[in-house]
């Protein structure tokens, strides 16, 4: 269970002269729900960038999936990328395509399964993340924020990754709503067997999924385990974090 | 790691054996990996299976599955159905937990199996009702369009009675865009048009030594028609379709919603300077392409019927009466305004949709032209008619 499958070592970023990152080290193992926390600017998103292949740091060392993906080949990237899926902010779906072919899409790219198969599972995975039937055929424009949230991960779904890379999945929602996504992406995970690396502010999905996090601050990692672990850890930045008016109620209340 | 070792080696592929056990008793065994990229072999041999049974009982073994996915679930699913539907009675034997979770998951998810009604089309309907569609869409789109007039004229009329709503600043910008920047192409489409007049015209001319009428000729086909249409043209395609993309992406980011939340007329604040703008810069171009067309042409005139600048500006004035000039400048602002309130209008029925940008654009442009050119012959008949 405890096999590493993201590992992040001395990671330095820098956008010209401003420094992101210096110095950041985490580690996510298999199976586990893994939340990237900070506050805006401190470089979550950025990091996430960097793990999905899209931005390169300026030093440093990244292990995805056993690949080192700062000197991957061409090939092996190509690889890589059919393993994991991501869901993007802000959707990212494609306009011009309805929700089933935006699903639908890396299956007819990257298999020769016969069409009403591939059919057949976008449905599923529609069905799967919550969607009504009737989605499948709107447009991204005709979908209410959840709705496209839901149809983004039905897409990064839809080839089974091993790896599912969310960036701020619940931002958005309203509280319900949100903590209906929280509990499929539990749900999957459990299923499905992912390892979920999710950027979140969202204080009721750490505590309720996230397994183990890293809190982002002062351009490192300030404190990286399980919610027990890093609260007993007194940084200033953990403190504002999770004693916040929000969090103090929280913890009030008990898990 | 090893888990790159493994990743490199081909996945091995799904199998899938059947043999008839008993009269009515059919055994499959799947083995192999049945993820999304090893499944594509198996659906042929189901397919032959599906041919042959009927009414059986087919004991499904799948413990020699290694591995399996949402995609070789769905096909064991989506075949598992087929067979039932063949009034089969499917086992299927031997699943570990795995197997049975997945399945589960699936089954929930996917949709129910239904026989689908045939939905009544004839070929003969078809065609008609494609023509009738595409007249509603049509009218529908002639309609929205008369509707788009109609508010930008109730904002220019308000415009007019508060003259202070008019923003001349964006009116000054936009002709500086539209016009100032446009001189160079426009000088150049009309210097080689009078040279293609004039050369055209001098070889037939020059039978019938008739050499000196080579100036009416370029004189009147050029400002009272040529250079008004084609600079029409190449404003059409030039500020009409950046007129649709501005507020296209402007439709799409909100930026035009956020604009009517705070109070601004979109109508008062980017459709009517880019209306205004447009009527003042065409015929102002108009005027600058009839000059340019008329040195090209005097230009060929000098040197193949060897006709001296002096005898050509002689000829001129005799031969070219201003009200050619006028009715060519006249039309400017009938085409200035088509090519802009068919560019906004496109511009607003940009949906949410970065493709519908560029359909939008073309339409914009193939409508202006034609409208343009349209409009032109309106103005020929009417003219000529009226002897002017």
């Amino acid at each position: 269970m405890n096999k590493t499958v993201i590992q992040a070592r001395n990671v330095i970023t820098r956008f010209g002269k401003n420094v992101v990152h210096d110095d950041v080290n985490l580690s996510v193992y298999q199976g586990e729900i893994y939340g990237l926390l900070g506050g805006s600017g401190s470089g979550k998103s950025t990091l996430l960038r960097e793990f999905i292949m899209l931005l390169k740091p300026a030093a440093g060392e990244i292990q995805i999936l056993g690949h080192d993906v700062l000197n991957i080949s061409r090939n092996d990237a190509a690889k890589l990328r059919q393993q994991w899926g991501v869901l993007f902010q802000a959707g990212a779906l494609f306009s011009s395509l309805t929700v089933e072919e935006n699903v639908g899409i890396t299956l007819k790219e990257y298999t020769d399964l016969p069409l009403n198969l591939i059919q057949e599972i976008v449905h599923m995975k529609i069905n799967m993340v919550g969607l009504p039937a009737h989605a499948a055929d709107l447009y991204p424009a005709e979908l209410s924020g959840g709705m496209i949230k839901r149809a983004g991960l039905a897409r990064a779904l839809a080839m089974d990754p091993k790896l599912l890379f969310l960036d701020e999945p619940t931002s958005g929602l309203d509280p319900v709503g949100a903590e209906a996504f929280d509990n499929l992406i539990l749900e999957l995970r459990d299923i499905l067997g992912l390892t979920v690396v999710m950027v979140t502010h969202d204080l009721d999905s750490i505590w309720n999924i996230v397994d183990r996090f890293a809190v982002l601050g002062e351009k490192k990692v300030v404190a990286e385990g399980s919610l027990n672990e890093v609260i007993k850890k007194p940084h200033p930045i953990v403190k504002q974090f999770f004693c916040g008016a929000r969090g103090r109620i929280r913890i009030q209340n008990g898990k | 790691m090893n888990n790159q070792a493994s990743n490199s080696q081909q996945p091995q592929q799904a199998k899938l054996q059947w043999q008839v056990v008993k009269d009515n008793t059919t055994k499959l065994v799947s083995t192999g990996e049945w993820t999304h990229s090893s499944v594509q072999t198996v659906t042929k041999i189901f397919e032959q299976l599906l041919k042959t049974c009927r009414d059986k009982t087919i004991q499904w073994d799948v413990s020699g599955i290694e591995q399996v996915d949402s995609a070789g679930m769905m096909l064991i699913i989506h075949y598992f159905d087929l067979l039932q539907f063949s009034n089969c009675s499917v086992h299927i034997l031997a699943a570990n937990n795995e197997f049975n979770r997945l399945y589960e998951l699936l089954r929930k998810y996917s949709d129910k199996p239904t026989k689908t009604n045939p939905v009544f089309s004839s070929s003969l309907l078809s065609p008609l009702e494609s023509t009738g569609q595409s007249t509603m869409t049509f009218l529908l789109g002639l309609i929205e369009f008369l509707t788009f007039i109609g508010e930008n004229f109730i904002t220019f009329i308000y415009s007019l009675t508060h003259l202070g709503a008019i923003r001349f600043r964006s009116i000054i910008k936009n002709i500086e865009d539209a016009g100032v920047r446009a001189i160079p192409i426009v000088a150049l489409t009309s210097f080689l048009i009078g040279i293609v007049i004039a050369y055209q015209g001098a070889v037939q001319l020059e039978k019938f030594g008739a050499n000196i009428f080579i100036v009416d000729m370029i004189g009147i086909s050029i400002t009272r028609e040529l250079a008004p249409l084609i600079t029409a043209i190449v404003v059409a395609g030039r500020t009409g379709s950046s007129y649709t993309a501005q507020l296209g992406v402007m439709k799409i980011t909100e930026e035009i919603d956020a604009m009517r939340t705070m109070g601004f007329d979109p109508h008062q604040f980017l459709v009517l300077p880019r209306i205004f703008a447009l009527m003042i810069a065409l015929p102002l171009l108009i005027l600058f392409a009839d000059i340019i067309g008329i040195l090209a042409g005097m230009l060929i005139s000098h040197l193949h019927l060897h006709l001296s600048y002096a005898e050509f500006f002689l000829r001129l004035q005799t031969s070219l009466d201003v009200k050619h000039v006028w009715i060519g400048i006249g039309k400017g602002p009938f085409f200035a305004w088509l090519i802009a309130s068919v560019g906004c209008f496109h511009g607003f029925q940009v949906s949410q949709n970065t493709e519908s940008i560029g359909r939008y654009t073309t339409i914009s442009v193939v409508n202006a032209i034609f409208l343009v050119i349209a409009c032109d012959a309106v103005f020929s008949v009417i003219l000529t008619e009226l002897g002017i």
